[in-house]
């Protein structure tokens, strides 16, 4: 298990807000490739608090907010910024960007920008573990959002009646873009439909991140061990749903009062309360953070375009033709004549 | 194995043994594949044969059936889900379209999906509107998928093995009028290759381009075309839509001038003003009429047979297309 102690967690959350705050600095710096760009700012510790208890093997996907669940399972920030960016040297060679980031290497089987899309894959992916009795987990990471799409209790259901190793964690930020949980469904226990499908099933408070640890690493046990599992973690999105947004439907004070649910600094105390670490010694982790991901920009700002020979490569495998491309089809036909 | 006599489901069923048994990364699911052994009993017997961690049964859930087998074709497995009728496959078009037809591409060509979606369409049984389309455009209008359709008994074997093997995800859709039909087979001959098209009538004065079941009706037009009426009409089993094999397409309809397209499926955005647009722009310069399109009507298919055979293409449809050309 890494980053299980409360300095490295608290390093994790940092480095994804920083990374974060990062991408918000690329898009205002019109370097960012278009402003589709959902950041998870106030909700480092559901990707963290998770990720600390998932091994090598695992697999995962994520919903389109999941930049913090990729770095938290170790994804280099630069090749994501890079991604981000639209460029060559990014984990997609710019062709999926932030909401289609993924990388085999790390078991990211995907960010997917369609609102549950990426969960059944997570039920394939642990027939595939039992299939080859690997021992791997298969996790879903998604938002409150999700639960209103109907192949979310597809896949509940697939999971819990074959048993797989696999586990749903629902990241309940509060809104679906505009709309907040309340004004989405009649019962926001989210945790009750999981447990009604025979999943194990809780919610978590993500202000404390050890609190997200310990569930889910109780959960995850489980589901490795056969007995899917299910888990909420109840957050706040402290900014808009995308870039541009700037949360019209919400009022300040409502905004003022979710953004105290800061795991950060609810971690900062802790550290400081318990002697593990000196407001100077999280001050420098934090400055040694800001480098890192100062250098992320760098590196992506650096990077080359995308040939433009690769817009038709990898839509099949690469041994066979490329489709042809509308202009070249042109000049042979019209050369006809 | 020696030549055999056997039905299409029959060759569909030996395609699926013979891939599980020569690898253990094959696995079927979907509804009612295992126990109750497939709709039109394609997978009949093959839990007993294979075990029911192989031969999955699942819940009425299309969209899950298809986002499992993405899910499992990206780490290691080599799914083949059945989707009982194509008329379901708007329930499973995220899962199909935005997931696997894109993952390759998205994700800068680090991975395939590897999956193959069986499932079976068109008219016939007096199925309804809802379990009787041919929607083979939906999947043609998506790039990412390949599209495979078998006419024949032994396409139904070879052109499935095949599919078993190609690294990205292919739909292969049956004809639920074929089931029965019966042909010799042997599993051991070499079989046409993945993406080509089949010749299975030559012919100097006319061109028919189809694919599944309308490559019988077209036969069996181009045989009463020449003996009766002294049209000498070829015929093209497409096979594979895509790939689409122009090139086997091309020095016929240059050699006879006249083209026709048959396709089952509705005539507007189908197939088959896809494959006329090609031809017309093609071969142009060769083209002595207009290419026609011989499809179904643009409207739902109907219970009564009466209405519902006549709401596709028949061999008398084209047979009467064919004479208009030649007036």
């Amino acid at each position: 298990m890494k980053n299980s102690t409360l300095p490295e967690l608290y390093e994790e959350m940092r480095r994804v807000r920083t990374f974060e705050e990062r991408v918000g600095e690329l898009f205002v710096r019109g370097q960012s490739a278009g402003s589709m760009l959902h950041l998870s700012i106030g909700e480092e510790s559901a990707a963290v608090g998770v990720c600390a208890s998932m091994r090598d093997g695992d697999t995962f996907t994520t919903h389109h907010r999941g930049h913090g669940i990729f770095l938290a399972r170790g994804a280099d920030p630069n090749r994501m910024m890079a991604e981000i960016a639209g460029k060559q040297n990014g984990y997609c060679q710019g062709k999926g960007g932030s909401m289609h980031i993924a990388d085999m290497g790390l078991g990211h089987l995907g960010a997917n920008a369609i609102v549950g899309g990426g969960i059944p894959a997570v039920v394939g992916a642990g027939l595939s573990a039992r299939h080859t009795q690997s021992g791997a987990v298969s996790v879903a990471f998604f938002g409150d959002g999700a639960t209103g799409q109907g192949i979310l209790y597809e896949s509940m259901n697939m999971a819990a009646l074959w048993n797989l190793p696999v586990m749903f964690v629902c990241i309940n930020n509060q809104y679906g873009m505009g709309t907040r949980i309340d004004q989405a469904t009649a019962n926001p226990n989210l945790h009750e439909r999981a447990e009604a499908f025979g999943l194990a099933a809780r919610t978590a408070d993500g202000l404390d991140v050890e609190e997200v640890v310990d569930a889910a690493g109780v959960l995850l046990d489980g589901a490795r061990s056969g007995k899917p599992a299910f888990l909420a973690i109840d957050c706040y999105r402290f900014y808009g749903h995308a870039r541009k947004d700037k949360s019209p439907y919400r009022t300040d004070s409502e905004e003022e009062e979710g953004r105290k649910k800061d795991p950060l600094i609810h971690a900062r105390g802790k550290l400081m309360a318990s002697g593990l670490m000196s407001e100077a010694d999280i001050n420098a982790l934090d400055a040694r953070v800001a480098v890192e991901m100062d250098a992320s920009i760098d590196f992506a700002v650096a990077g080359q375009e995308p040939q433009m020979a690769s817009m038709f490569r990898d839509v099949y495998d690469a041994a066979q033709p490329e489709p042809e491309p509308v202009r070249t089809r042109i000049d042979r036909v019209l050369a006809q004549g | 194995m020696a030549m055999q006599e056997a039905t299409y489901r029959d060759a569909l069923r030996m395609a699926l043994s013979d891939a599980m048994s020569f690898d253990d990364s094959v696995i079927v699911m979907g509804e009612e594949v295992g126990r109750y052994g497939g709709a039109y009993g394609v997978t009949k017997d093959l839990i007993a044969e294979f075990g029911p961690e192989r031969v999955i049964d699942t819940p009425i859930s299309e969209a899950a059936i298809v986002g499992t087998a993405v899910g499992a074709a990206m780490t290691g497995l080599r799914p083949v889900a059945e989707l009982m009728y194509v008329d379901f496959i708007g329930m499973t078009m995220d899962q199909l379209a935005n997931q696997a037809a894109k993952i390759r591409y998205m994700f800068g060509g680090q991975i395939g999906v590897p999956m193959v979606l069986r499932t079976q369409g068109g008219t016939g049984r007096s199925a309804g509107a809802q379990h009787s389309q041919s929607l083979e455009a939906f999947v043609m209008h998506t790039p990412g998928l390949r599209l495979a359709m078998p006419a024949t008994v032994d396409d139904a074997y070879h052109l499935l093995r095949q599919a078993m093997t190609q690294p990205d995800p292919v739909v292969f859709i049956e004809h639920k009028s074929l089931y029965t039909m019966k042909a010799p087979l042997n599993p051991n001959a070499e079989p046409v290759g993945w993406g080509q098209a089949n010749v299975l009538r030559e012919g100097d004065d006319l061109v028919m381009v189809t694919y599944s079941r309308q490559v019988h009706y077209a036969l069996a037009a181009a045989q009463t075309l020449q003996t009766d009426h002294d049209i000498s009409a070829a015929v093209v089993d497409l096979r594979t839509l895509n790939p689409l094999d122009f090139e086997t397409i091309r020095p016929l309809v240059e050699n006879a001038g006249k083209a026709m397209v048959i396709s089952e499926a509705v005539l507007t955005c189908g197939v088959a003003a896809e494959l006329a647009a090609r031809i017309t722009e093609e071969c142009f310069d060769f083209l002595e009429d207009p290419v026609v399109r011989v499809a179904g009507e643009d409207i739902p298919i109907s219970v009564s047979p009466l209405l519902e055979n006549n709401s596709v293409p028949t061999p008398e449809l084209i047979i009467e297309t064919a004479k208009k050309m030649f007036v």
